[in-house]
């Protein structure tokens, strides 16, 4: 048993070289798809049918899409139509649609329950249309749900381990390399898991910090 | 500019000529506003007009159309008919033509009618100063080291300055509606709306709201005062304007409107309402006095 554990720690800069592709993939996609849900949560928030109706298809739909046919066509089947991208970025493209939609909807939940008041007194106040949006409507509604937030985090976290079968040199990937190699899936298997939970529990208290902070002002 | 301007004698003229008495154009003109919610008639041909450094007090039953007013001033709400003038310039339409201003067009002119609410409306995410220099920063765009110094004056004039980085769920009632006050004056606003800015407080906490806006009124700001609180209407108001059922019903200086109403509605509703003459500002005053 020790001397499979001595094998991976033999390759642990590949481990690592996973675990850090891991990290980045999670932090851009975190970030990227944040962005890109404010900007479907307007959609979903129109008053216009022509705008909310296709923002809402693409949130239901990605909600119906299992994540590894989406990495699947956004690495297979996009080169049909004359969109070639590497698996690293085609991998980092899937995380963030999928959570994006994800994302656009918790947004959109806690924009409808934010007291109407805080909008009048931006509007009596002159603030209108994306200022008002970014200044006075997204600040207290990304406040409002750090917790959901943070678990759609570690769900993105998660998700990379799929990009395995596009072959991003991610962190399953390595393990799943490792193993494969040496015929040692247990250590290779056990050390992935205790990097996946290492970083979840500092992403848990990332957001228990920001959660915190967000509470002095409820 | 007189700390104390001279009462209007007459109903305020919807239409004042250039030639009349001051001669400059009043600051704000309500003419002939009508709206409707459904079949509903919540505001009916309503006018008034608030010259410089005057404070007009909107006085009227729960549901006659004073909150609804206040925000037809600023287009919150839309208007069916009539016009509104800020310092002669007509809001919500665009400058010879009748199509309407998109919110964009409105935010500058927004910007210069301060507002504060019955339930002080504070931005949560943001602390007191940052509450005071949101919008002169970020809608006014102006020098942020500017702001900020004025800001802090202000919140040295209500009394607050040691609660210049907390965030508004720390504050009591009366201690948000003061901030709420400053936020509006941080945008050295051409009138200031409040809309029953002290009915979300606890009696005890009204107090150190009506001496604020008290204190402002003398100062010469100009005010649009939705209250119930007859006591502040009579010390504080240059004029009050009745409203009934959507309909301003009596135009008069309060000593008038509270010693002799011209009609039945305003004697019926000060039946009603005129115990608050007795815990208006003297006794706020007697009372800090004694402390
Ligand atoms: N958005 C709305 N939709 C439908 N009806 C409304 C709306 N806003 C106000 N009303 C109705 O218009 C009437 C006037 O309301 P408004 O809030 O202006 O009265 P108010 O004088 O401010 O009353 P209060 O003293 O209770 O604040 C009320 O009958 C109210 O129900
Ligand atoms: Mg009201």
């Amino acid at each position: 048993m020790s001397h499979e554990f001595a094998i991976v720690w033999a390759h642990k800069d590949r481990l690592l070289g996973g675990f850090a592709n891991t990290i980045l993939l999670s932090l851009l996609a975190t970030a990227a798809a944040l962005a890109l849900a404010s900007a479907i949560a307007i959609a979903l928030m129109s008053h216009r049918r022509a705008v909310r109706a296709p923002a809402r298809g693409f949130v239901d739909g990605m909600r119906c899409i299992p994540f590894l046919l989406l990495a699947y066509i956004v690495y297979y089947a996009l080169p049909s139509l004359g969109i070639r991208l590497n698996n690293w970025t085609a991998g980092l493209c899937a995380l963030v649609i999928y959570n994006a939609a994800y994302m656009a909807e918790i947004l959109r939940g806690a924009w409808a329950s934010l007291p109407r008041e805080h909008i009048d007194a931006g509007l009596a106040f002159g603030f209108s249309g994306l200022k008002l949006y970014r200044r006075i409507v997204l600040p207290p509604i990304v406040l409002a749900c750090v917790p959901v937030m943070g678990n759609q985090i570690i769900q993105i976290i998660k998700d990379s381990a799929f990009l395995t079968i596009i072959a991003v040199p991610e962190l399953t990937h390595e393990a799943s390399a490792i193993q494969s190699m040496y015929y040692v899936p247990f250590a290779a298997f056990v050390s992935a898991v205790a990097l996946y939970w290492l970083l979840c529990r500092l992403v848990e208290l990332a957001v228990a910090a920001v959660e915190h902070r967000a509470r002095a002002r409820r | 500019m007189p700390s104390h301007p001279a009462r209007a004698t007459a109903d305020t003229a919807a239409h004042p000529s250039p030639l009349s008495g001051a001669s400059e154009r009043p600051v704000l003109e309500v003419d002939g506003i009508w709206k409707k919610f459904g079949d509903h008639d919540v505001l009916v041909d309503v006018s008034l007009s608030v010259r410089r450094g005057q404070t007009v007090c909107i006085l009227g039953p729960s549901g006659s159309g004073k909150s609804t007013l206040l925000r037809c001033v600023n287009w919150l709400e839309r208007p069916d008919h009539g016009h509104i003038y800020l310092s002669g310039q007509r809001i919500g339409f665009r400058q010879k033509s009748e199509l309407p201003m998109s919110q964009a067009e409105l935010a500058p002119i927004r910007a210069r009618i301060g507002m504060v609410f019955q339930h002080f409306n504070l931005w949560p995410h943001l602390t007191v100063l940052g509450n005071l220099i949101e919008a002169p920063i970020f809608v006014q765009r102006r020098p942020r080291e500017e702001v900020i110094a004025e800001a802090e004056a202000l919140l040295e004039k209500i009394d607050l300055r040691e609660k210049r980085d907390v965030y508004p769920a720390r504050l009591s009632g009366g201690q948000k509606q003061r901030v709420a006050i400053a936020r509006a004056l941080a945008m050295r606003p051409s009138v200031l709306l409040f809309d029953e800015a002290t009915s979300a407080l606890d009696p005890e906490l009204m107090g150190e709201v009506l001496v604020v806006m008290e204190e402002l009124a003398k100062d010469g700001m100009t005010m649009v005062v939705v209250t119930h609180e007859m006591g502040f209407a009579r010390d504080a108001a240059d004029e009050i304007v009745f409203l009934d059922r959507g309909r301003v019903v009596e135009v008069s200086p309060p000593d008038k409107f509270f010693d002799v109403p011209k009609t039945e509605r305003a004697r019926q509703f000060l039946q009603r309402y005129g115990s608050s003459l007795r815990t208006g500002l003297r006794d706020v005053r007697a009372s800090e006095a004694r402390q």
